[in-house]
């Protein structure tokens, strides 16, 4: 789960990491406790939203008026943005990028930094780019920091402001079981001292269950996906007009590359798992239903999911509420002879191979 | 021969009381794997299928002898259940258990390495070695006994392309679900090293899916050290950057983890794509 940047910056607060003195505008009547000149920023689950126009300055009370307005309800790459973060500015003496990500092939967390921040840090090179991986078993050790420290070229009270920041992000990245903590830039005040100017906190939804002051926000789901969340069903939309059902994540994304082939586009992937439960099929249905798909293409393998427990599952759902598009089944694996009976006793088509069944569907939704 | 498990693997299942727990401890006896054990905390002196429960794995090991884990809790006790069968003094860990919160699987994925142990998933249905034995969840009536190597990210779609090769007459050494997850214990290039050392294995399939750079790593890996065929299909040509593709692993994230990519990788290093799932039984074919 993607936390927006103000939420991000409470967990720092919380880790006693320096973050600008600002707070949530929720009207353009009240910007009281702020001094100026401040930054409104648009709180948005996305990247860019600077170059969207989401981050605009206040200098007075009218210019703050008006930019409040014109950021509050725009949208930003589908985002619209309810909420606005006001914060004083800072002068900054130095930008620099710190984030911990989690490494796949390694296995481990990597921390990144470099001395050039305040950019996207893939536009960053390689060479100016310093990471250090940590064994989870052995966990965070001065050698780590200094190895990155040492490398971004800091005065040696700054370099001591920055070790400590990594150790609290690390501690934040460890403790609210983070795939991302990212601050970008993260700054050396005129003043002294350094401070966070952004933040990036992504935690992993499978252990937010260990996090229950962490409120869930569901920004990046549409409506019916966030539906088939509650139900505990893997659906996803997109952007063509083929629904595609099928048990697998692996099973049902190779479906949607199929229709690819025959210039069909998947708009809902549906993935059944390992369920053959008829109430679980029948809450699959309505959700595709709910989607108007042109076309649905329904596509099991039975191991030991057995075919004919889901046919009648459809079966059922088909005859008590009707459907009102085609539906396309290609049905593999245990007892589908008699799961290819049921479906077309319910006035489905059956089609034969993966790529019969990819062809028809395409041909009937007519490419998009 | 065959890859990670044989007709030597004593298998305690972990979660064996419960409703999955029960339905595959049948299903492994009827495949012929030895399940000499089941755990369930304070369940002990139940049976299951006639295989005696334990309180814990350290009894089942010492009754039992048993030396590999099959884990079948729940993800919220996943960690203790493979870190408990690590300690028993267990060798091979088959985590099934979906939705483990990475960083769990990051400790013990570094623990079983500590322990020289191999650990296989989590997010994984298991593993089969046709004629010998199957651990886990994969469906026993898709294998045949034969010479080609199987290692894959997905469940289901890892069964159609088996179940494909079968029909064709083409059977398997060993096949491995890697896991769905992006962190995951034996990796495409674990499984290739010990795919090419095994004499019995002629070729390898590789499923591989978006996100995170295993495949990637796999096609640099098999230029260098891997002298046997190897086939791939990569799902999710079509999935869009940012969604979590039903996996947890199965992300582009920041531009990384397309199947474009991975696709280039292994063409680069030779490897016979599939464009269809099905079709990797008919690559095989004609080169066999």
């Amino acid at each position: 789960m993607k936390l927006f940047e103000y939420r991000g910056k409470e967990l720092f607060d919380k880790y006693g990491i320096a973050v600008p003195n600002g707070r949530l505008v929720k009207d353009e009547k009240d910007f009281s406790g702020l001094n100026f000149p401040f930054v409104l920023k648009a709180q948005v689950p996305i990247g860019g939203r600077g170059k969207a126009g989401g981050i605009k300055s206040a200098e007075n009370l009218n210019e703050a008026k008006e930019n409040f307005s014109k950021i509050m309800g725009m949208d930003i790459k589908g985002h619209t943005v309810r909420k606005v973060l006001a914060e004083e500015k800072v002068d900054i003496k130095k930008e620099l990028y710190l984030s911990i990500t989690l490494d796949r092939s390694k296995r481990m967390p990597l921390i990144m930094a470099s001395g050039e921040g305040g950019m996207d840090i893939e536009s960053v090179p390689d060479g100016k780019i310093f990471n250090e991986w940590v064994n989870p078993l052995i966990g965070i050790q001065s050698f780590h920091i200094r190895g990155i420290v040492s490398k971004l070229g800091l005065e040696k009270e700054e370099g001591k402001e920055v070790a400590k920041v990594i150790s609290k992000i690390y501690k934040l990245f460890r403790e609210y079981d983070c795939e991302l903590v990212e601050i970008n830039p993260l700054i050396i005040k005129k003043d002294g001292g350094v401070m966070a100017l952004d933040s990036k906190v992504n935690i992993n939804d499978d252990a937010m269950y260990r996090h229950p002051d962490i409120e869930p926000e569901l920004v990046e789901l549409t409506p019916l996906e966030k539906d088939a969340k509650e139900k505990g069903i893997a659906f996803i939309q997109l952007d063509g007009n083929i629904g595609v059902i099928a048990n697998g994540a692996g099973l049902t994304m190779a479906t949607l590359d199929a229709l690819a082939h025959f210039k069909g586009a998947g708009g809902v992937f549906l993935d059944l798992g390992g369920t053959d439960d008829p109430e679980k099929v029948m809450q699959a249905f309505e959700l595709m239903k709910k989607a108007k798909p042109k076309v649905i293409f329904l596509n099991l393998f039975g191991g030991i999911t057995k075919c004919d427990t889901v046919a009648k599952g459809v079966k059922s759902v088909i005859t008590k509420e009707g459907i009102d598009c085609p539906v396309i089944t290609r049905i593999k694996g245990m007892n589908e002879d008699a799961a290819k009976e049921i479906l077309k006793d319910a006035g489905l088509i059956t089609a034969t191979t993966l790529q019969d069944a990819a062809r028809r569907s395409s041909d009937l939704a007519g490419g998009t | 021969m065959s890859i990670f498990v044989d007709e030597k693997n004593k298998v305690v299942v972990q979660g064996a009381t419960g409703h999955q727990g029960v339905f595959h401890i049948g299903e492994m006896l009827a495949f012929g794997t030895k399940v000499v054990a089941g755990v369930t905390p304070g369940k002990a002196g139940q049976e299951v299928h006639g295989v005696p429960v334990f309180n814990n794995v350290g009894d089942a090991v010492d009754e039992t002898g048993a030396n590999t884990s099959l884990v079948l809790v729940p993800a919220r006790f996943a960690k203790d259940a493979v870190f408990e069968a690590l300690d028993s003094g267990i060798k091979t860990v088959v985590t099934i258990t979906e939705n483990i919160p990475f960083h769990d699987a990051m400790e013990f994925v570094h623990y079983a390495k500590y322990k020289d142990a191999v650990l296989i998933g989590p997010n994984s249905p298991g593993i089969a070695s046709p004629g010998k034995s199957k651990i886990g969840i994969l469906p026993g009536s898709i294998f045949l006994e034969g010479n080609v190597g199987v290692a894959s990210r997905s469940g289901t779609l890892t069964y159609e392309i088996v179940n494909s090769l079968k029909e064709k007459g083409i059977g398997q050494s060993t096949c491995v679900g890697l896991g769905g997850d992006p962190i995951i214990g034996t990796t495409f290039i674990d499984a290739l090293d010990t795919f090419e050392a095994d004499k019995e294995t002629k070729a390898v399939v590789l499923v591989g899916e978006i996100g995170g750079t295993a495949e990637e790593d796999a096609a640099e890996h098999i230029t260098e050290y891997i002298s046997k065929p190897v086939f791939a299909f990569i799902a999710g040509r079509t999935a869009p950057s940012g969604k979590r593709m039903g996996h947890a692993g199965a992300i582009i994230a920041r531009g990384k983890g397309t199947a474009a990519s991975k696709i280039k990788a292994f063409e680069k290093a030779d490897v016979k794509l599939a464009k269809f799932p099905t079709d990797i039984a008919d690559l095989v074919e004609e080169y066999s």
